[in-house]
Order: structure tokens, then C-alpha cells, then sequence
């Protein structure tokens, strides 16, 4: 399997990068780690005339907290972000991390590749919905920012435009009383995710739920926020009985196929009982960072 | 064909090379370099039997152009032997029936070295989760787990073994 | 078998764990695989190939393709047929494209070659070549196949050229079975579906034909299981097209394999292509597979839809068996079966139990798939038999209310009833099975396992025991039953001691990760006492070694390791002449310790192994030839039946309906055993390959013949994550017809383990009414039966 024959640049600065992007606008595609976009052009599913490689460009791959944000460049590598201190705090993208594909994927891959990819069964965009994430894409004319739920559109397809590269995920600072949890169905591991749903459930005062934040993978055209599933949760005490019913909104809410994965009302039933599963661990979290 | 100029670092060498941006990695070590000691087996990244070492991150290979590796210190299978010395997890590989067929073992050994990079002590389930991206037909991961504790063991005992010797210097003076 | 004498370790002969002889290249990087080789002046083949499962060819352009820079030559069905070289025989007797040169059947069935300077040029090229299509009705179901108003596929074969159906095949006696059927208290029947795998060697497929237009010879480097079969067709094919190529001036060459289990028995067109690019170019062609090419193109295994009905009495006594089954052979059948039977050894179904009256019927169809049949670690459907078997037994044992064990204990063939003719015409050599299935029931503490199991089911967790007593049947083969194209299934071993008591020894099997060089260097060492480090085995080379059939179904060591252990003795029985000539006694009075012969009462007077080999080229005597030579080719009297009991212990996670495998033990029998270490790893590596299609592996098609499981991502080999960490133990029964008493040891877990795993799945819900789940039992089938029955 060999790629169709391309272009390739490695600008040293972000501009140049840009500059290029907007030059060759259509025909240009950005090469972070690869892991994603290589097995593509090998099978000649994608065969772009350039290929802008990232590698180069310094400062892109930082993890920070800052008052209101926890900021990881767009860079960062899975594995990097799962061994980082301050990402120990979080572990929603702890787990999330530590289960992409499999070590050397994750020793290459990087979050801004998986975002803007947008595979409809990949990982982090599940836990972006699910966390309100917002994703900075950055163009000649500036930055903007981008709310996770309004980012994801289709399968491969996102708000990015062709001009544009994904420089940042801002997720919000963690604040007491809150805890995360991702849980997927793989066939073996490193599969992509038959059904994955990340959470995020922020405990208010008395125990009830403040916020609940639902992401659901696998399932869907594109990875969406199962909404039905967080009104159901919002100002409950958390219960089995009340992890269920979000279950079953969100399993209400996806819109899956029946493939070699299995047929669509197992996967219904699986992103109910993820949901579950996921609940529970975003909950005894919580309780635990009280 | 536009080509590019590379230069890299193999197995502590420096080498250079005209290549089509489009050439995988594992395609200029082999065909180019002809380091054939790394082998393809899957299209999709799955198999792991391609597996390096770049700047010191084990890599698949086939999912690398060459071009991202120019500037790089790259780490194969040939450049695991001491002068004659096998590594110990080549060593090991072979007391414990860690292979068979042979295939799938250079990329086998080069996961298990980033490993135990990474994690001296690994748990047999941190082992296998560690080489969950290497596929191998033929050995039920048996004895590669049992070549990698080895391997563990005799790389722990000889990083401590000159200290050791060194206090043992110092008590008897 | 005679007697087996202890050797020191440093002689290292049987039962000894000596580290393997070829495992200081594999590990260094400095193996000779297929893909490493590059000669001067090569070019490369690449494969343009059906999107279409069938479809009518129409037209091929090449136009494009040929003006990419460094493609030479695209060769198409057309081409060929000007040489009578577009379709090839199958060893099963059917006829195979190499190229088509008006229909496709299969999806991903080669079309047209590339051939180029570069690999790179060459996937450019077949990038390029545009090939016009008309789609045609697929059929991908068998029965379906079966139907009146189906499409006939193959209107060039069949039955009267008019049907999809290929053979019909039986064994036993039907009225028999039947009688005894009617007169059993208790009737258990089920369908039983062993679905389409494929073995998937990490290595996948290829060659560099070297065509000398000079010399006229042809050189063939390629990944063969059986190179010296592969020789002999290609001269056949050669003559029949009146190409100047003969058998004495090809030469077939393996170098190292990268994995077989029988995928790299077969002659796929690739090969043939390579050959004939070569030929018409005159340089040398590498044709490298791809994962998807070996996924979607290459050899399958299994495909057997079963019916099968077992007869017993009401305290479970079993008493007839009677089984009919459907046979997908894709668009040719092309099962790399030597046997003289269509369905191979499949009528060893009665499996290790004392079956009264037994009858199997087998029909082979045509389909839109790839060809094959058995290249998965099988002793041609030995596989599907014992999982039937295995199930069936299981099903009965829980309808008559019979724990697993006791039922099997009960109907076991008994250890003074060997050899024991089977209903279906087998004589199994020797077997203990009981020893066997009570050392498998200690290892992993059954009776505890029942109590927890009851325990938690009482919890409402799900938690299943099974258990596989298999027999198995190997070492193809006795020359009344076996041949490739009239070729006999002996096989070989030359021995050549030189005078400084070294030796080389050339075998005609052809090990892909067995440990041959290792090995056969100790069945040596074991008859003659030379060092196994003295011992150099060569094989896979057809101008050096002598003639054998190749290693596939657990052959090397029951046929070759027989030659080897008979020329060895060759050499001892020469041997004795010389030492009685250096110590002046008669050959009587000497006495054989291994490396030795000293003369019997007076172990001072004696001569070395090595003292003797210097002597025969020095010091022989008079009207005795020089030298220290022998070959032998053995046509066994008897195939042999290893055979094993396997415990697997798992839990079911009901809500998601993923099974674990928590235990697994495997007690084992292959006869005597050579090499302990290297067994334990065929073991273990059978077992893997057990799990896979239990759990798994399965080559899934769509209804228009598109294959859905093309690539790694989606055909699921376990990792060393879902393997769990094997527990192995044996028994000793040696083969009373085989020279040391082996067996055969490479398929056993292949064969043995996915009816462990499925009856442990089936025990953890047999209480919901569940009686079968065909394999791979996947997380949506668990989940679907307990939906159903208002569990999950």
C-alpha cells in the first residue's frame, strides 16, 4: 500500500504554515503525528497534492492551567498528555488518553490530529462535547474560537476552515466537586470504539447534580452531545435509577448503523449502559475531589 | 518527482538520502538503507511488526513518512547488539522461546525496549498492554511476556550492579 | 517405535529444551524473508483487482497506466490465454483463474498485473489501469447457491454444468446410523456454523522469479510450505503451455517464512505472474502481497454449515451420530486437501468417542468468494469435525441432565480398545483419554470451579465451564490415502556425516517458526549422539534437498521426523559395521549407548561416534564403501491421533455481553515429545489461534460479496491483551507405528480449543435455555440471547 504521490513542506513558523494553507486552499492538508491521516493516503482514501507538516513549529504543545482554563496545544501527543501531572486531575482525559489506540499511536498521535480528523469513532471528541471544550483554530487574519459543540458537523467534516490549523483545546479548570469518566466498547483493544461516552458530572451543594456533561462516540454521522441525557441528570441525586434514564436518552439520541460492530439496537443498548457505567465513575470521582 | 534531501541518524550512524516526500520510513531503511531487519506486515498500523525507535519514541514505521524522520535519531532492530553483545532483551527473546517464525520479533523487541524505557518494573498486565500494538501469530505471548520480565530483571540488576560494587569497594575501605 | 535412550544435554537429544538454532539470526534483525531479498536488475509486480464480487470484464485500458515512468508491461487475462496460462489447476482437482479474460468472481480477484521498476511506479501503475465492469447477480450464501433459479457460477464445471453444486461426499453407513438414530431414548440435533477465517501470518505472500533466459533456468524464491510440490506443478503447468522450462532447471527456494498454518500451501496467481512476467521479460519479478490482497485473496479455512444428530441412551450413553453439512468452497475448489477425500478427514467426527454406528455426508458449493478451504493450522476439517463433536457431546451431556466430564469419562474409547477402528473407517494408533480429561479436571480444580459457578449463578452471575476432549489426526500421509497430482505423501531426510564427525542433514519439510533446524538436529543427536550443536539442517531448497511434500497439518515430525529418525538409523547400522571393524568384534557383541559402541562386558573398549565417522573416510574396511551417508523416504503405515483434554473457565459481562476467558488449561498428548520448550510454544500459539475464531476472527461478507473484513482494523487477531496466560500440561502415549513414538503437536490447540471456549460460553447460559452460539461468539450475539431472555 503507498500513498499517490504529494508535496510536502515543514514550515519552521506558524504564519508560514498559514501562508501556505491559504495559497494552496482546497488541496493542502496539515500533518501532525499522522497516525490518522497515513493509513488514509496508503489505501488512497485521501490523497491530498500537499502536506503541511507541523513538526517544526515550536510552542504548540504545551499543557497549562491557567485561572480558567486547562490549555493543551494542539500537539500534545495522547501519551504525553496521560503521564502530564496536572492532567492527573483531570480524569476524564486521563482515560481518554491512555486508551487511543494502542502505545506507539499514542506516542505520536496528538489531540489536535484527532480533533480535526474527526473520525466519527474516535475518542477525544466525545470528551471535548462532553466537557464544553472549546477548540481555538487559528488563521492568517487571527484566532478563533470555537465551541466543541458547535465544531463537530459531520463524519470527517468540522467547523474548521481549510485556511485555518487547530492550535488549542481549552477545557475549563476542574473545580471541586466535579469528576469525569470515559468508558468505550472496543471488539479488541486499540479498536476504534464501537460505543464510547465520556462525562463529566459537577456535584452541587446537598449532593444533587449541577452539571452534567454527556459526549457519545461510535454512534453517530459525527461524535454529538447527548443533551437529553444531561436535562435528565441536571439537579438529580445521583442514583442508579437516575444514570439509567440518562442512559436511555442518550441511547434515544444516537443515530447508529448496523455494521460489522454489531446491530443498531445493541449499540443503542451499549450507549445506555456506557452512559451507566460512565456515571458512576464520573460521580465516585467527584465525590472524591470534593 | 520532486525529491527532498534527508539526513538522519540510524543506529548511530549518519546517513542522508534524496527521497519522494511520499516514501515511508520503513520503505527507506529498507529498500534504501537496506536495514531489513524491520518488517511490514499490515497496511493500517496494527501489526506493529515495523516498529523503531525515533528519537527515542517507538514508532510504527509503515505510518511515517521519511521525510518527518529527517533530523532524526532513528533506532533499529541492527542497532540493538553491543558490538557482538546481544541486548538483553534479545537474549532473552531467545532463552525464553520468545518467538518463532521470527517475523513480528524485531518489532516485538524494539516495543519491549521502549517499554521497559519507560517502565523498568512492568507488571505482566502493564507488558501486555505495553505491546498490545504488536500482533504475533505464532507464541500466545507466552514466553515474549516471560522474555520481557527477564529482560527486566537482568537490565534492573545490572543498572544497580556497579553501585553495588562501588559500596562494596567503600565498605571494605 | 523402539526404546528411547537418555542423552546428556550436551548431546541434547529428545526431551531436551535446546534453545533453538535459528533464533540468533530472527533476533539480531538478520532473518531472509521473502521481502529482503533484492536482485540485480529487478522489477516489481503489483495486482489490479476486482472491486466486483462478479462482474463481466468489458475492457481494460491500460493506456494510462503504461505511461507512468517506470512501468514496463500490464498484463491481462488476454495475455496470458495466448500461452493457455489464465487459468491453473487447484490441488483439489478444480480449475483457478491466474487472470480473467471475460468474468470475475470474487471480490478482490486479481484482474490484471503491473509490472514496473519500482514498487512505487508499480502501485501507480495498477492506480491507473481502468477497467470497465458490468455487474452481475451475486451468490454468497451456499443454500442459496443451492436454489433452482441461482446463477451458475461455474458453467464450465459441476454437476452437469448446471448447478452450483461441485461433489457429494460420504462415509459410514446410513441405514446404520439411521436404524441406530430411531432406536436411541434420547435425540439431540443442531446447526452448527464454523464461519470463513483466514490464518493471517504476519508475513503475507510473495516471490522473486528469476527467469535466466540463457541458461534456461528458472529460480523461484518464494513463501512455500511445500517447494517441492510447488517445482513439480510448475513444470507440469510449463509443459502443458510448451514453455522450454523443466523440471531440472527450476529450483524453488523458501529462505525464512514469516508464519504458514497452510496459508502458503497454495499456488495463488501472484506466483504464477511473477513466473510469467519474468519469463516474458527476462529479469527477475518480485510480487509482494499486501494485508488486504492476503486477507481478501488468499487461501480461507472452515465455511461448514453442519447439521448434526446424536443418538444416545437415556443415562447417556451416545450410540450414532449422523451428520450433513455444507461446504463453501468459494468460485473453485481449491482446499489444499492431499487427501483422496473432497472433505479431507472430516469423517474423523466421531472424535475420542466409542460410536456404535456413525454416517457423514459432505456437498461442496460454489459461491462469489475467494477459493481455498483449509489453511488455518487443520488437518484438512479435522477442525470443524472436533468442534461439532465436542459441541454435540456437550449438548447432550447437559440434556440428559450429565455433568460434561462424566458423560465424556463414560464414552470414551478405552485405552485397551487401541488401536481401535472408528464407524467411519479410521484405526487410531494409541490414546488415554480419561488420564488425560481427570489431569485437566485436577489442574484447574473443577469441582471448585462448579461450586463457585452455582454459587454465582444463584447471584445472577454468569460464569461458564468447558471442556474439549479431542482427537486429532495427523502426519498426512499413508500413500492409500493421500497424494498431491499422483505425488505420494512420504517425505524425507538425507544425513551426510563428515569426517571430523560433523553433519549436515537435508530435510524435505519446510519449517515457517516450527524450529526445524532445531529440532530434526535432535532426532539426530538422539539416534547417533552427535552434539545437536554438530548438526546443521538444511531444507527449502529444491536442487539440494530430496524430495518431500512439505510441512502443513502437523506432517514434519510424524512423516520427516520418522525419515530422519530411519536414516539416522542408516547410518548407526553402518556405523556398528565400522566400530566392529576398529574394535575387532563382531557386531553382535557391540553395545549402542548413544554416541557410543563398546563391546558388550568391556565399556573401555569402545569407539566414539566421532572416531568412527573419521574412520569411514580413513580407515574403512575392505569391500566396504567410504563414507557416512543416508536418505530415507517414509511412507507412513498409519497416520497419527494425538489428542488432548481442554478446560476453559468465563465470565460473561451481562451488559455488554463481552466473554472473558479467565483459565485455560490444556493437557496435551502428542506421543513423545523432542523438544519440551518448543512444544509448550506450538501449544501455545495453537491455543491463540483457537481463541481467535472462538472469540474473534471471521471473514464477513455483504450480500454483494464485498468482503467487510479486508484489513487489521477489522479482521481481530488478539493482542496479548485478550490472551490470557495459558496452562499446560501432558500426558505421555506414545505412537506405537512412528520410529521415537511422536505424534504431531502443531494443530492440536487449534483444533482442540474453540469448542472448550464455545461449551464454557453455552455452561454459563444453558440455565436460560441456550443450547448453541456459533463462533465467534461476538459481545452483540452474548448480548442479543440476553436481551431476550430479559437479562440485560
Amino acid at each position: 500500500m503507498i500513498p499517490a504521490p504529494f508535496d510536502y513542506v515543514r514550515p519552521g513558523e506558524l504564519e508560514d504554515a498559514l501562508k501556505i494553507l491559504s495559497e494552496r486552499e482546497g488541496d493542502a492538508k496539515i500533518l501532525s503525528g499522522g497516525y490518522s491521516l497515513l493509513p488514509l493516503m496508503k489505501l488512497r482514501l485521501a490523497q491530498p497534492a500537499l502536506l503541511v507538516d507541523l513538526r517544526d513549529i515550536t510552542g504548540l504543545d504545551a499543557i497549562v492551567e491557567t485561572d480558567d482554563d486547562l490549555r493543551i496545544g494542539a500537539k500534545a501527543t495522547h501519551r504525553r498528555i496521560h503521564e502530564n501531572e496536572t492532567i492527573a486531575r483531570y480524569p476524564l482525559l486521563h482515560d481518554v488518553s491512555g486508551g487511543i489506540g494502542d502505545p506507539q499511536v499514542r506516542n505520536w498521535g496528538t489531540i489536535g490530529g484527532s480533533v480535526a480528523h474527526a473520525d466519527p469513532a474516535s475518542d477525544w471528541p466525545a470528551a471535548l462535547l462532553a466537557a464544553n471544550a472549546r477548540i481555538v483554530c487559528r488563521g492568517q487574519n487571527g484566532e478563533r474560537i470555537v465551541e466543541a459543540r458547535d465544531f463537530f458537523l459531520d463524519t470527517f467534516t468540522t467547523a474548521i476552515e481549510p485556511t485555518e490549523i487547530l492550535t488549542e483545546i481549552r477545557f475549563w479548570r476542574r473545580p471541586r466537586g466535579q469528576g469525569g469518566a470515559y468508558t468505550k466498547l472496543e471488539r479488541r483493544v486499540g479498536d476504534f470504539a464501537t460505543a464510547g461516552v465520556a462525562a463529566i458530572i459537577r456535584l452541587g451543594d446537598g449532593g444533587s447534580i449541577g452539571f452534567a456533561g454527556i459526549g457519545v462516540t461510535g454512534v453517530s454521522d459525527s461524535p454529538f452531545a447527548a443533551t437529553d441525557a444531561e436535562a435528565a441528570l441536571a439537579g438529580q441525586r445521583p442514583s442508579d435509577d437516575v444514570f439509567r434514564a440518562a442512559g436511555e436518552a442518550a441511547a434515544g439520541m444516537s443515530r447508529p448503523v448496523s455494521d460489522i460492530r454489531g446491530p443498531v439496537d445493541y449499540k443503542r443498548a451499549m450507549v445506555a449502559e456506557l452512559t451507566v457505567r460512565s456515571l458512576r465513575k464520573a460521580v465516585e470521582r467527584a465525590l472524591a475531589y470534593s | 518527482m520532486t525529491t527532498q534531501h534527508i539526513t538522519l541518524t540510524v543506529n548511530g550512524e549518519a546517513r542522508d538520502a534524496d527521497v519522494e516526500p511520499r516514501l515511508l520510513l520503513v520503505h527507506l531503511l529498507r529498500d534504501v538503507f537496506g536495514l531489513t531487519g524491520t518488517h511490514i506486515g499490515c497496511d493500517t498500523s496494527n501489526c506493529g511488526a515495523c516498529t523503531i525507535h525515533v528519537n527515542g519514541q517507538s514508532a510504527k514505521s509503515c505510518t511515517m513518512l521519511a521525510v518527518q524522520a529527517d533530523g532524526a535519531e532513528v533506532r533499529t532492530i541492527e542497532g540493538m547488539v553491543a558490538g557482538t553483545e546481544l541486548h538483553p532483551l534479545q537474549q532473552a527473546f531467545w532463552d525464553q522461546h520468545g518467538l518463532q517464525c521470527g517475523f513480528c520479533t524485531p518489532g516485538m523487541i524494539m516495543q519491549a525496549a521502549w517499554l521497559l524505557d519507560q517502565n523498568p518494573q512492568p507488571s505482566e498486565a502493564e507488558i501486555r498492554a505495553g505491546i498490545s500494538g504488536n500482533l504475533c501469530r505464532c507464541t500466545g505471548y507466552v514466553n515474549i511476556v516471560k522474555a520481557i520480565q527477564q529482560a527486566a530483571g537482568e537490565l534492573q540488576a545490572s543498572a544497580s550492579a556497579p553501585a553495588a560494587a562501588g559500596e562494596a569497594v567503600a565498605a571494605e575501605a | 517405535m523402539t526404546e528411547i535412550l537418555q542423552t546428556s544435554p550436551e548431546i541434547g537429544g529428545m526431551g531436551h529444551s535446546v534453545k533453538r538454532k535459528e533464533d540468533p539470526r530472527f533476533i539480531r534483525g538478520k532473518g531472509e524473508y521473502i521481502d529482503d531479498l533484492t536482485l540485480p536488475g529487478m522489477l516489481w509486480l503489483d495486482i489490479v483487482r476486482s472491486p466486483y464480487a462478479h462482474a463481466t470484464i468489458k475492457g481494460i485500458d491500460a493506456s494510462e497506466a503504461l505511461k507512468i515512468p517506470g512501468v514496463a508491461a500490464v498484463v491481462t487475462g488476454k495475455d496470458l490465454e495466448g500461452y493457455k496460462l489464465h487459468w491453473m489447476p487447484t490441488l483439489a482437482g478444480d480449475m483457478q483463474m491466474v487472470l480473467p479474460t471475460d468474468t470475475v468472481m470474487y471480490q478482490s480477484q486479481e484482474v490484471a498485473a503491473v509490472i514496473a521498476t519500482s514498487r512505487y511506479a508499480a502501485a501507480d501503475g495498477v492506480a491507473a489501469v481502468l477497467v470497465d465492469y458490468e455487474p452481475l447477480p451475486v451468490v454468497v450464501d451456499p443454500h442459496k447457491s443451492l436454489e433452482k433459479d441461482a446463477p451458475v457460477l461455474r458453467p464450465d464445471r459441476g454437476e452437469d454444468k448446471k448447478t452450483n453444486h461441485i461433489w457429494h461426499w460420504e462415509s459410514g453407513d446410513k441405514a446404520a446410523a439411521d436404524a441406530a438414530l430411531e432406536a436411541s431414548d434420547v435425540r439431540v440435533a443442531e446447526d452448527i456454523y464454523i464461519p470463513r477465517i483466514h490464518v493471517a501470518s504476519i508475513e503475507t505472500c510473495g516471490c522473486i522469479a528469476d527467469w535466466d533466459p540463457v541458461r534456461q533456468q528458472l529460480t523461484l524464491h518464494m513463501t512455500s510450505q511445500a517447494p517441492h510440490a510447488i517445482r513439480t506443478v510448475l513444470a507440469l503447468v510449463a509443459a502443458g503451455a510448451g514453455l522450454p522450462i523443466s523440471e531440472q532447471n527450476i529450483r524453488v527456494k523458501t529462505h525464512d517464512i514469516g508464519g504458514g498454518f497452510g496459508g502458503k500451501v497454495p499456488v495463488y496467481p501472484g506466483y504464477v505472474l511473477a513466473v510469467a512476467a519474468s519469463f516474458l521479460i527476462g529479469k527477475p519479478v518480485k510480487w509482494i502481497e499486501d494485508r488486504s490482497e492476503n486477507l481478501q485473496a488468499d487461501s480461507f479455512a472452515r465455511d461448514y454449515h453442519i447439521h448434526a444428530e446424536i443418538g444416545a441412551t437415556r443415562e447417556g450413553r451416545i450410540q450414532a451420530l449422523k451428520v450433513k453439512t455444507i461446504a463453501d468452497h468459494g468460485y473453485s475448489d481449491a482446499a489444499a486437501d492431499p487427501s483422496k477425500f473432497p472433505a479431507g478427514l472430516f469423517n474423523v467426527i466421531t472424535g475420542s468417542y466409542d460410536f456404535d454406528k456413525a454416517f457423514v455426508e459432505v456437498d461442496g458449493v460454489y459461491t462469489n468468494k475467494p477459493p481455498g478451504g483449509v489453511a488455518y493450522r487443520c488437518s484438512f476439517r479435522v477442525t470443524e469435525a472436533v468442534h461439532a463433536i465436542e459441541r454435540m457431546v456437550d449438548i447432550l451431556a447437559h440434556d440428559v441432565g450429565k455433568d460434561p466430564a462424566q458423560l465424556r469419562l463414560e464414552n470414551f474409547i478405552k485405552p485397551d480398545q487401541f488401536p481401535y477402528k472408528t464407524p467411519t473407517g479410521w484405526e487410531y494408533d494409541s490414546g488415554d483419554y480419561g488420564r488425560a480429561l481427570h489431569k485437566a479436571l485436577d489442574l484447574i480444580g473443577y469441582a471448585d470451579l462448579r461450586k463457585e459457578q452455582a454459587e454465582k449463578r444463584a447471584r445472577g452471575e454468569l460464569m461458564g465451564i468447558g471442556i474439549s476432549s479431542f482427537t486429532e489426526i495427523v502426519g498426512a500421509g499413508p500413500s492409500h490415502d493421500f497424494d498431491i497430482l499422483g505425488l505420494k505423501m512420504f517425505d524425507s531426510c538425507e544425513i551426510r556425516v563428515h569426517p571430523t564427525g560433523k553433519v549436515l542433514a537435508r530435510i524435505g519439510v519446510q519449517t515457517q517458526g516450527q524450529g526445524h533446524e532445531t529440532t530434526f538436529a535432535q532426532i539426530i543427536a538422539q539416534e547417533l549422539g552427535f552434539p545437536v550443536a554438530d548438526i546443521k539442517i538444511e531444507y527449502g531448497d529444491t536442487d539440494t534437498a530430496p524430495y518431500g511434500l512439505g510441512t502443513y497439518a502437523s506432517r514434519s515430525t510424524p512423516v520427516a521426523g520418522a525419515a530422519t529418525a530411519v536414516a539416522a538409523r542408516k547410518i548407526r547400522d553402518k556405523a556398528r559395521k565400522l566400530a566392529a571393524h576398529l574394535l575387532e568384534a563382531s557386531e553382535e557383541d557391540l553395545e549402542w549407548t548413544p554416541g557410543e559402541f563398546h563391546v558388550k562386558g568391556s565399556p573401555d573398549r569402545k569407539k566414539t561416534i566421532q572416531e568412527i565417522a573419521f574412520a569411514a573416510y580413513t580407515n574403512h574396511p575392505a569391500g566396504m564403501e567410504a563414507g557416512l551417508e543416508a536418505v530415507d523416504y517414509y511412507d507412513p503405515p498409519n497416520l497419527t491421533f494425538p489428542f488432548g483434554s481442554y478446560i476453559c473457565v468465563v465470565d460473561i459481562d451481562k451488559g455488554t455481553g463481552e466473554v472473558k476467558v479467565r483459565r485455560f488449561v490444556a493437557v496435551d498428548d502428542c506421543g513423545n515429545i523432542i523438544n519440551p520448550m518448543i512444544v509448550d510454544g506450538q501449544i501455545h500459539g495453537g491455543l491463540t489461534m483457537g481463541l481467535a475464531p472462538a472469540l474473534y476472527e471471521q471473514i464477513t461478507y455483504d450480500e454483494n460479496g464485498n468482503n467487510l473484513t479486508g484489513t487489521f482494523m477489522d479482521y481481530l487477531l488478539p493482542t496479548a491483551v485478550e490472551t490470557p496466560a495459558w496452562e499446560l500440561e501432558k500426558t505421555v502415549t506414545p505412537s506405537p507405528h512412528h520410529p521415537i513414538g511422536a505424534k504431531g503437536v502443531g494443530e492440536s490447540a487449534t483444533v482442540g480449543a474453540p469448542p472448550a471456549i464455545a461449551n464454557a460460553v453455552v455452561d454459563a447460559l444453558w440455565h436460560l435455555g441456550v443450547r448453541n452460539i456459533d463462533i465467534p461468539i461476538t459481545p452483540p450475539k452474548v448480548w442479543a440471547i440476553l436481551h431476550e431472555k430479559g437479562i440485560a
